[in-house]
């Protein structure tokens, strides 16, 4: 059993069922994070606060934390013995042709976790009661306002935005790649799914990008 | 044509090894990548008194897998579907400066200049690259019906030649496209049916032991595999994989 668990293809499993899990929750977020754009804080408030509370989103929450744990550390495992299954590189490169994302997943996955860090520390993490949050003008539960306020800030942007690009980067190859990784794979429908994979690594990174631009710029 | 070769020279499996560089003139197009490599040997031996440079090669056609090098940043070169010994010197032009190097994979150790030690994919069809059958006349052909599209199937996986260029491009070192062949070839047709999930655990588990990296569904190995397998093999390698547990 042990070595079923531990094995390559099985830790890839894993790891893919757990990215495709953070695929579905990523353009629930999305939706959520639109309506800061509405003037009234308060259904932006209402939906935070709808997360943080109802029991069946607890369990989802659960859930989704263990699915970006397991991911990171198979990720990072895996990255460790695919270094090590060539102690010796070519003096000559690469040339070959290949899923040119797929060679910087470790750095690219690097970034979204600096946001996660960034970002629950933020908010994620208030909310569960572990840190005061950060200084800002009235209650650190309104994150509506805090989010108001970070995003008022040029290098909070800026790092938000190289977050984001990482994240699609990354998405460039895990969609499909998660697909090929569960034997998913079909004569017609494989070119569908990675057009879709296509399209999803474009729009949802410049959706979530797109939110601190207008109230930078606009509100 | 005139050539600079920059090719990697180590004296055995202990040695630190290095590049050294070789100037070759009065090369033809019409020249083998071997060819040119047996030329610049009996320059070396004949005129420099210096030692050969070692390298694999069996049949010279493509057919036998020996003779894998790695050539400016490719396996096999810059043609495409080829082997090494299929390479002609027509790919490259007078003046060119041409980097040879071996496999470099954990699992396929280095032996002398650009001779690499292979076991492992021996290691990997003990495991499971084989069916298990009673020796005697060969059985009727056709009291096994196999559905055409099937034994097509097997046949493009089973034409691999087990070379290690898919080793060698993969930025893991990974051997996961050797060992779907293995399993697609046998895995596909009904006498390979009855150890398709014993197969699938063994070459899998031995393959993670030998050292080779995981498959990070990159791609190269598909871009650059003389027999041109196919990476839809990884993926059946997946299922087989799944539905052995
Ligand atoms: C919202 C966040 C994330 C999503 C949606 C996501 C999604 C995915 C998916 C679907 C795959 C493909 C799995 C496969 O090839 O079978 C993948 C691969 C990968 N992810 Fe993530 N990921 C996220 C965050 C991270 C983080 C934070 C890290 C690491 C610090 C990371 C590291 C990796 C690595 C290294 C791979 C490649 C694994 C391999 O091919 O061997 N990911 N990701
Ligand atoms: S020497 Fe046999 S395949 Fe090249």
């Amino acid at each position: 059993m042990n070595k079923v668990i531990a094995s390559s293809i099985s830790k890839k499993f894993v790891m893919a069922l757990a990215g495709l899990f953070l695929l579905t929750f990523l353009p629930v977020h999305l939706g959520i994070n639109f309506l800061l754009l509405n003037p009234d804080p308060e259904p932006f408030n209402e939906a935070a606060e709808f997360m943080a509370t109802f029991p069946v989103i607890k369990i989802v929450e659960i859930i989704l934390m263990l699915a970006i744990l397991i991911h990171i550390i198979y990720g990072i495992v895996l990255q460790i013995q695919n270094w090590l299954a060539r102690p010796r590189r070519y003096s000559s490169g690469s040339k070959s042709k290949t899923s040119f994302f797929s060679k910087f997943m470790i750095w690219t996955g690097g970034t979204i976790f600096i946001f996660l860090v960034i970002h629950f520390l933020n908010f994620y993490f208030i909310k569960l009661g572990l840190v005061d949050g950060i200084p800002v003008e009235g209650e650190a539960e309104d994150f509506y306002s805090v989010a108001y306020q970070l995003f008022k800030k040029p290098v909070y942007n800026i790092i938000y935005w190289v977050c984001f690009a990482g994240l699609g980067l990354h998405l460039f190859h895990a969609f499909s790649s998660a697909f090929q990784t569960l034997g998913l794979n079909h004569r017609i429908w494989t070119p569908v799914i990675n057009f879709l994979a296509f399209v999803y690594a474009i729009i949802i990174p410049l959706g979530f990008m797109s939110i601190p631009l207008i109230i930078w710029l606009f509100k | 044509m005139n050539i600079t070769l920059k090719i990697w020279r180590q004296k055995n499996k202990d040695d630190k090894g290095g590049f050294v560089k070789y100037q070759l003139d009065n090369v033809s197009t019409e020249m083998t990548f071997l060819e040119m490599l047996d030329y610049l040997n009996e320059k070396l031996v004949h005129e420099d008194n210096d030692e050969p440079v070692a390298f694999d090669s069996d049949c010279r056609e493509g057919i036998c897998g020996a003779c894998g090098l790695y050539i400016n940043g490719r396996p096999n070169g810059p043609q495409e579907g080829v082997t090494t010994c299929q390479l002609t010197m027509s790919a490259f032009k007078d003046g060119d400066t041409i980097t040879v190097e071996p496999w470099r994979s954990k699992s396929f150790p280095v032996m002398k200049d650009l001779v690499v030690d292979r076991t492992a994919f021996d290691k990997l069809i003990e495991a499971g690259g084989y069916i298990s059958v009673n020796t005697g006349a060969a059985p009727e052909a056709n009291s096994i019906p196999v559905p055409k599209k099937n034994a097509d199937r097997a046949f493009d996986a089973g034409i691999c030649i087990g070379c290690g260029t898919c080793v060698a491009s993969c930025k893991n070192a990974s051997a996961m496209l050797f060992v779907s062949a293995k399993i697609s070839q046998l895995a596909l047709l009904p006498q390979g049916k009855v150890e398709a999930k014993e197969r699938a655990r063994n070459l899998v588990k031995t393959m993670d032991e030998l050292g080779f990296g995981n498959c990070s569904n990159t791609g190269a190995c598909e871009a650059e595999c003389p027999k041109d397998i196919k990476l839809t093999n990884i993926a059946r390698l997946n299922r087989e994989y799944y539905k052995a547990y």
